[in-house]
Formats: C-alpha cells, sequence, structure tokens
C-alpha cells in the first residue's frame, strides 16, 4: 500500500510539471508561434500613450526577451525554490512556492491564491455535503419507488437542475430569497470574514443550494441508475434470501455497491470545484479561485492564469488520488484484487 | 444506524438551514443610514449639476463597490476617472477640480498650492507656492520637495506604467526611461522641476503650454516622501495628506479609508472637500448586477464606477416610476464615435469620408447605446459639456436622423465611386454595443453600395495590436474603427489632443489616435498650447473640431450619458463638469 502511494505521489509531481509546461506553452509560445515579439506581449502591460522604448523596457522588466526555455526554468525554479523581485524601490523575497507576480498589479500571486482557497473550499465543501445527502438519498427514494409518481417528480426536478445554467438558477435566486424576500444576504460578502460560523453558513447558504441543485440532480439520476442496476444482482437477492431488512439490504448491500462510480464522480467533481466555482463565484460575488480565474483570464494576467491552472490541476490530482485510495474502503472487492 | 445517520445529518442540515433564515434574515451591516434622503424628495435628475439633500453632517461609513478593480490606487500611478476623483479624499494635489455642482466643478483651484501657478517665459515656466501646514498622516510637513519627487517618480512608466505621459512629453530634458530608483537623487530632473525654497517649485517644459494647471490637478502632483515610497508597493498605503488616510489595502476584496488626523480643514479653504462619513470602504470584485441590486436595496451607497447602472436594471428603473426618481442621467465628457481611417483606400479621398457621414444612420448610432438615456445624437467631437466648447450640425445629422442618402451618393460620385465600395469594420469582440454600431453601420452604407465586413479584435489588444497599430489596420483594410474616448479632463486638450493630433501615433501601437491625421490640426493644436487667454485658447480647439468635421475624419456617434442610482442613504450628493459622476469629495450620508 506504501509502495503504491509513493509511485503515485510520484506521478501526481510529474503530471502537474506537464501540466504546467503545457499551460506555459499556451500563453508564451503559442503567441511567439503566431509571430508576436516580445515587445507585443508587453505592450499589453504597459499603461496608455507610452512609447515603444518604455514598451521594450517592460518586455525586459517581464523577461519576455529571455529564450523560452530560460523563462520556463525561471518559472519553475520560483515554484521550487522562491525567486527575488525588484518593485521598483527595493527587492523582496517571493518565497517558494513563488507562481511569479502579476504583470498589471505586481502582486504575488500565490498569497492571493492562499487568500481565496478557503472561500472556494467553504463553497465547494458546503455544496458538496449538500448534493450528496439530497442528491444521493433522492436517487435511492426513486430507485426504490421505481415507476411511481414520486420517482418521476423527483427525475423531473433533477433533470431541471442538470439543465439550468448557475448563472440563471444563482441570479434567479437571488432575486427572490435575497433581493425579493429578504432571507439571505445580499451577495458581495467574504464569507471568512465572519467570525461566527453560523453567519459564515449564512452568507454561503444561497450559493451552497444553487450549487448543489445542479450536481445533486446529477447525482440523483446516477444513484437511481447504479441503485437499480445493483438491487437485480443476485448478491442483492442473496442478503434478502439470508433475511436481511430492507434497510440493510438497501445500504449496506445496494448502496454500497452502486457507490463505487459515484465516488469517482464525486471525488472529480470536488476536485474541479475546488479549482474554482466559476460561474457560482461570480454570480454571487465570492472572492474565490473561479472568481481570480475570470479576472486573470479578462486582464490577460498570465501569471495568474498559470496560478489558478496549476492550483486546479493540484486539487483534481489530489483528488483523484484520495478517491483510488477510498476505493478499497468502500469496495471490498477492490481491496481483493 | 447508517440509515439514521443519514436522515439526522440531512435533518440537523435543514434545522440549521432554517434556523439561520428565521432567526437572521438580512444582516444588518454598518453602512448609510435608511433615512428618507433626508427630507429630500426624490426626482429624476435631481442629483444633476446641483445638489441633492444638502448635508454638513458628518457621521456613517460609505459603501462603495466596483464590478473589479482599477489600475491604482497609487496617485502616481492611475488613469481612471474614477480614481482621479476618489483621490481627492486622501491626497492633496498642487491643484484640484473644485467640489462643487455643475461647470464649477470643471474649474482647477488651488488645493496643495496657494494659487493657481504663476507663467513666465511664454508658458514655458510655471511657478507654485506651497501652502504651510500640510501634513502627511505621519506628521511631518509637506515641502516642495515631496512634490518634485512625487512628479519625478510619476515618470518611470516601467514600475508605475499606468498613469498618463503628460510631465513624460512636457517637463523639459527627461532622459529617457527616466527612473527615480534608480536616481534617487533626482539629478535626471533637475532642469526640469526646481525647488528654490519648501514652499516653492518650478516646472520648465520643453514646449509652451498655456492650460498648465490642468496638469497640476493630476494626482500624481500630490506630495509623496521620498523615504516613504515603496514603488510598485506604494498603492497598498499612499501617504495621506487629504481628510482620509488609508485603513486597510486588499487587491482581491477592497480598500477602507478612515479619518486622518493630520488633515487640518483651515489649510483647505478652497477645494470645497466636505469630508462628511466617517469611514469610506470600497469592495472590489463585486458582480455587476449584484451591485445594482444591493444600490436598489439601500445596501450600498454608490457604485464607484459613475459609469451607470447594468442594461437589464436600467430598463427595471424607467419602468418603475419610484425608482426612477432615484436615477440621474448624467452626461459624460465622452464622444462614442467611428473613425474614419484615411490610410486605407478609397478613405483617402475626403469625398469618400463625407458619403460615410452622410450614409450612417445616427439614430441606430444612438439605439446601439441604448437610445436617449444612453446619450445625445452627437454632430461633432467636443462633448457639451468641456469647457468653452460649441455645437455644430454641418452634416445635418440631426434633421436627417437616419442618413441622408442623396447627398451620399452625390459625394461618391465626386470620390469617383459612384457604385461604392468594399471596406472593413473593426470593433471590440466583447462590446455589445460597439458590435450593434457596427451593425447598424453595415446596413445603413450598404444603401449607397458601401459595403462593410465587421472585424472584431478582443478588447485588451484593440488599440495595441489591432485598430491602433496603423500597419495593422492598414494590412486588414479597417477604413472604420469604432472607438469610444472619454476626456482627461474638461478642456478642449483634456479631450481633443490625444485623439486628432498626428504626432501622437506611434507606429508600435498602443495609440488613441486611431488614424486622424490633418497637418493643419496640429498647427493649430501648437498654437493653442501657447495661448494664455482661455477664451482665444477655447476657440482654437472648437476650430480644431471643426476641422476635423470638414475633414470628415471621423463619424461622431453619441455623446455618452450614464445612468446613475441615487440611493435614500446619500445626502449632499451632485454630478460635476469636472468629475462626470457623483463628486465623492463632497459626498455624504443621510443622517437619521
Amino acid at each position: 500500500m506504501l509502495a503504491y502511494l509513493v509511485r503515485r505521489v510520484i506521478g501526481a509531481v510529474i503530471l502537474l510539471f506537464i501540466v504546467t509546461a503545457v499551460t506555459f506553452s499556451i500563453f508564451f509560445l503559442v503567441p511567439r508561434l503566431g509571430g508576436a515579439t516580445a515587445d507585443d506581449l508587453a505592450s499589453r502591460y504597459v499603461g496608455r500613450s507610452v512609447g515603444a522604448e518604455q514598451i521594450h523596457e517592460t518586455a525586459v522588466r517581464l523577461g519576455f526577451t529571455d529564450p523560452l526555455y530560460v523563462q520556463y526554468g525561471r518559472f519553475v525554479k520560483g515554484l521550487v525554490a522562491g525567486t527575488d523581485y525588484n518593485y521598483g524601490a527595493g527587492v523582496e523575497r517571493c518565497p517558494a512556492p513563488c507562481f511569479g507576480y502579476s504583470y498589471l498589479t505586481q502582486t504575488p500571486v500565490w498569497p492571493d491564491l492562499v487568500a481565496r482557497i478557503p472561500v472556494t473550499a467553504s463553497l465547494a465543501g458546503g455544496a458538496a455535503f449538500i448534493w450528496l445527502v439530497t442528491g444521493v438519498g433522492t436517487g435511492i427514494i426513486s430507485a426504490l419507488k421505481r415507476g411511481s409518481i414520486l420517482d418521476r417528480s423527483l427525475m423531473s426536478v433533477a433533470l431541471a437542475g442538470v439543465s439550468l445554467p448557475i448563472f440563471f438558477t444563482g441570479l434567479l435566486s437571488l432575486s427572490i430569497f435575497s433581493y425579493g424576500l429578504g432571507w439571505t444576504v445580499q451577495g458581495g460578502t467574504n464569507p471568512l470574514d465572519e467570525t461566527n460560523p453560523l453567519w459564515w453558513a449564512y452568507d454561503l447558504i444561497l450559493p451552497w443550494v444553487t450549487l448543489a441543485f445542479l450536481y445533486a440532480a446529477a447525482y440523483a439520476r446516477l444513484t437511481r441508475a447504479g441503485m437499480l442496476e445493483t438491487m437485480n444482482e443476485d448478491f442483492v437477492r442473496t442478503a434478502r434470501a439470508k433475511g436481511l431488512t430492507e434497510r440493510d439490504v438497501v445500504i449496506k448491500h445496494g448502496l454500497r455497491s452502486a457507490l463505487t462510480p459515484i465516488l469517482t464522480i464525486f471525488g472529480l467533481d470536488l476536485g474541479l470545484l475546488m479549482g474554482g466555482a466559476i460561474l457560482t463565484e461570480t454570480t454571487f460575488s465570492l472572492p474565490g479561485i473561479g472568481q481570480y480565474a475570470v479576472i486573470a483570464l479578462q486582464a490577460n494576467d498570465l501569471p495568474k492564469v498559470l496560478g489558478v491552472t496549476l492550483v486546479a490541476a493540484f486539487f483534481i490530482v489530489l483528488a483523484n488520488l484520495i478517491v483510488d485510495l477510498l476505493y478499497a474502503v468502500v469496495d471490498p472487492r477492490v481491496r481483493i484484487s | 444506524m447508517r440509515w439514521n445517520r443519514i436522515t439526522t445529518a440531512t435533518a440537523v442540515s435543514a434545522a440549521v438551514a432554517l434556523s439561520l433564515v428565521a432567526c437572521g434574515g438580512p444582516k444588518a451591516k454598518p453602512g448609510g443610514s435608511a433615512s428618507e434622503g433626508g427630507g429630500a424628495t426624490p426626482e429624476f435628475n435631481a442629483a444633476v449639476g446641483k445638489i441633492f439633500n444638502p448635508s454638513d453632517k458628518k457621521g456613517g461609513t460609505l459603501r462603495m463597490a466596483i464590478t473589479q478593480n482599477w489600475d491604482s490606487t497609487d496617485p502616481g500611478d492611475t488613469y481612471y476617472g474614477l480614481s482621479w476623483n476618489l483621490v481627492r479624499n486622501y491626497v492633496r494635489p498642487l491643484m484640484t477640480f473644485a467640489a462643487k455642482p455643475g461647470a464649477e466643478g470643471a474649474k482647477p483651484v488651488p488645493d496643495l498650492a496657494e494659487a493657481p501657478g504663476v507663467p513666465s517665459d511664454d508658458a514655458k515656466t510655471w511657478t507654485y507656492k506651497i501652502r504651510k501646514g500640510i501634513k502627511f498622516e505621519d506628521g511631518t510637513p509637506v515641502t516642495s520637495k515631496d512634490v518634485k519627487y512625487a512628479v519625478a517618480r510619476s515618470l518611470d512608466k516601467v514600475t508605475l506604467p499606468n498613469g498618463p505621459t503628460y510631465f513624460n512629453d512636457f517637463l523639459l530634458g527627461i532622459p529617457a526611461n527616466y527612473s527615480v530608483y534608480k536616481d534617487p537623487t533626482l539629478a535626471g530632473v533637475a532642469k526640469a522641476i526646481e525647488t528654490p525654497d519648501d514652499n516653492t517649485i518650478v516646472f520648465h517644459l520643453n514646449k509652451p503650454f498655456a492650460s498648465f494647471d490642468y496638469f497640476a490637478q493630476l494626482p500624481s502632483t500630490a506630495p509623496v516622501p521620498q523615504k516613504k515610497d515603496t514603488g510598485a508597493k506604494y498603492k497598498e498605503h499612499p501617504i495621506a495628506t487629504g481628510p482620509y488616510k488609508f485603513e486597510s489595502y486588499n487587491a482581491n476584496t477592497g480598500i477602507s479609508l478612515v479619518r486622518n488626523d493630520q488633515y487640518d480643514p483651515s489649510t483647505d479653504p478652497d477645494s470645497g472637500r466636505k469630508a462628511l462619513p466617517d469611514k469610506i470602504t470600497v469592495a472590489f470584485n463585486v458582480e455587476g448586477t449584484d451591485i445594482d441590486n444591493r444600490l436598489l436595496a439601500g445596501d450600498l451607497d454608490v457604485d464607484i464606477a459613475g459609469t451607470g447602472v447594468q442594461p437589464e436594471t436600467q430598463a427595471k428603473i424607467l419602468a418603475d416610476p419610484k425608482l426612477k426618481a432615484h436615477a440621474d442621467n448624467v452626461p459624460a465628457p465622452r464622444l462614442n464615435f467611428t473613425v474614419i481611417n484615411s490610410q486605407v483606400a478609397p478613405l483617402d479621398n475626403v469625398h469618400c469620408r463625407k458619403a460615410v457621414l452622410y450614409a450612417a444612420d445616427h439614430e441606430g448610432y444612438q439605439r446601439a447605446y441604448g437610445g436617449p438615456i444612453g446619450g445625445d445624437i452627437a454632430t461633432n467631437l467636443m462633448p457639451p459639456g468641456i469647457t468653452g466648447s460649441e455645437q455644430f450640425d454641418d452634416y445635418g445629422f440631426k434633421t436627417d436622423k437616419n442618413g441622408n442618402v442623396d447627398k451620399a451618393k452625390q459625394e461618391l460620385q465626386q470620390c469617383g465611386q459612384p457604385n461604392g465600395f468594399a471596406m472593413n469594420i473593426a470593433y471590440r469582440t466583447d462590446r455589445a454595443k460597439e458590435k450593434a454600431v457596427a451593425e447598424t453601420l453595415q446596413q445603413s452604407l450598404k444603401r449607397v453600395g458601401i459595403n462593410l465586413t465587421t472585424k472584431p479584435y478582443p478588447t485588451g489588444d484593440y488599440t495595441k495590436l489591432y485598430a491602433g497599430k496603423p500597419a495593422f489596420a492598414k494590412a486588414n483594410k479597417l477604413g472604420l474603427i469604432v472607438y469610444s474616448w472619454g476626456a482627461d479632463w474638461n478642456d478642449g486638450f483634456g479631450f481633443l489632443s490625444q485623439i486628432v493630433d498626428s504626432r501622437v501615433i506611434r507606429e508600435a501601437g498602443g495609440n488613441t489616435n486611431l488614424g486622424i491625421r490633418i497637418p493643419e490640426v496640429d498647427t493649430m493644436i501648437d498654437q493653442a498650447l501657447k495661448t494664455t487667454d482661455e477664451t482665444a485658447r477655447n476657440k482654437i480647439w472648437v476650430d480644431i473640431d471643426k476641422k476635423v468635421m470638414e475633414q470628415a475624419a471621423a463619424l461622431p456617434g453619441i455623446w455618452a450619458k450614464g445612468l446613475l442610482y441615487r440611493p435614500d442613504t446619500l445626502a449632499n450628493v451632485f454630478t460635476n463638469d469636472g468629475q462626470n459622476m457623483y463628486d465623492y469629495a463632497a459626498i455624504g450620508l443621510a443622517q437619521k
């Protein structure tokens, strides 16, 4: 087990470096292949009405005039060993992992990410809990009451949930519950500013429910399909024949088996969300990783884009790793194999 | 057992959620009190050029928000109108626009300086005396050397890239790529700026500039103590001389300003600053619709961007008389227009350019920006709010709102293109209104055989790599370039110089003049720069406007307006021709 874990961790680190190389190439190599010069790239990061000399000086400051391998090497060195940054009036140390400095605001990227990860984690964690409980619960009920009005109703709601985009349900729920009924906070707050956990939850309840509605729907349909398949398996019939109660049959045998694919999807979804719930964070003005990604992309702020990409990749790789390890816990068959 | 746990967890979650809703309701946030405008009756445009709910009462927290962030809070590194408005709360430039309603608010008045600048040497030398008794937030007295350092540091466009380049362009003998961080003794600006004593500063220019007081009101003339300068990080805590100082700065979430106890109102007799709120907060990265909804709910006081509400909110406000009574349709010193690029044949012929002007659908142009609420049909370049501007309609845009096809065809005959011609029109990809302009021009010009192909380009690179790069524009036949321009300040120079002076066009790109090249205009600009008599100077700028129109070098679209929402939480709120949004140095909160 330990060897497996070490192997997976090394693989994950290699994968992350491949991600840095690919992302770096997309933003730095591809424009060069398209004919953009170092000064062309730098011209995005200068003010209005500046001359060619200042553009070139900026290109030098940002390192665009160096060969690409030198630029990439500098980026990787910053990640693993840190780097020094000249902010005009002095030089400061950017300790590892240094994701570089914003080309526009000249502020280090890593502290921004560190400040935003808890917001995204708060959003993703709470929403995941809600969608897991409601989605799986709904799926089980639907599977057990297959063909009933309840099943059809729940699946219709699930279909709506899958179909409606966040920016629609989010704005609609804000309009009704926040601005209309005044039940929830009126957006734009940072839940981490709250000292009382209840207020933290209060700030997040609407984003949680909105995000969970989308995912719960998918999980309900997935659970229902899995349960329907599992409940027809021989071992379920055997469990019933043994005289187990229906609850034990459903939970201990049916659901446990149906949970394996759900766990896989859950890991991926959670990992993806930890890389930024772009639409939810934007709609509810939550200062998380997703909002940061939007800002970075709109401004062509490449160090920020690289930072977000790496963080997102890290969480996806981590989530996959955890899911693989959890397989063994959830499904005894994996343990045996 | 497991079943029970799931059931219990679900029940507990639901109970927590319900109890939060039941016991909480909307949280009471600190900020402006929600009185009914302090007794004033809200009405449409009640704060346009006049004070709504006048007040001198201090107190409360002024809550502002913006969808993203602006370039910088460093006074020497900012080019946003909202920033130049806000900055007057925490620093004091040599001159400033008076915090007064209407046209009075567009006049530069002494702030750090005792009086307006004294010109000599044919307006190539300007001298200012600094007021005594002004201190930084740490109690250190302000001297002329702090102003010299502030202007000198703003010349470094690599460390502080965002501010305007007027001082770089006009100060005498500034070395290329000058940086105070490489020249701590300021030897490089010795010819340009002198400080004979602690209360006097003298600027030497490389050419005459008669309206230097407008340069002196730039935030970059606000003093900066050299020892406290932190370069690119100075924005995190600019050292205050104004009535407020920085309490906190977070590039992701926002800033807060609190009162500066070293600010002495007796040293500030001319600016009109009120400093009414006890605290000012600005939240960054708040979603646009969310900002509007919070304004409408009274949970936010000001959208600091000051450019107007979102289109969907605008429709909602205009449809509801109660909401409309809280709205102000504020004229902006902004022209939405289309440059006619004379470098692309056959637009090198003035008659072909005139054909475009006659064939265009001006009402369609206005519709693209939301109709009359979005702005008035522009008949020439300078908007009405520009000091000394005149409005004229040589092409009959207001009488022929949908264009004059006959005259357009006559011009095409004279141009030697009786059947029209094909051309490309550029606009910014993510700007729906500019796309609508391109499409309406495409339709209206087609009536006379001018066939336009629309060419969208990314906003971020529009002026730097595409439409604003002469070689690219010419090679890609960008004959028409949809654009928008707001004045740096409201006089002829502040509005026109950067869009009609052919000498500001740089081959490297990043231009704001997207193709207007008229030698007579360049000569007239030089004449205006050295004319110290304001009336005569303003007349020259009007003549420049007329020359550009005579040469049909641009198609004016609309003189823009923005629809601002004025919550009941505000007091002493007004717009003026200096800020063209609510004046943030005068605004206060309605007190219960």
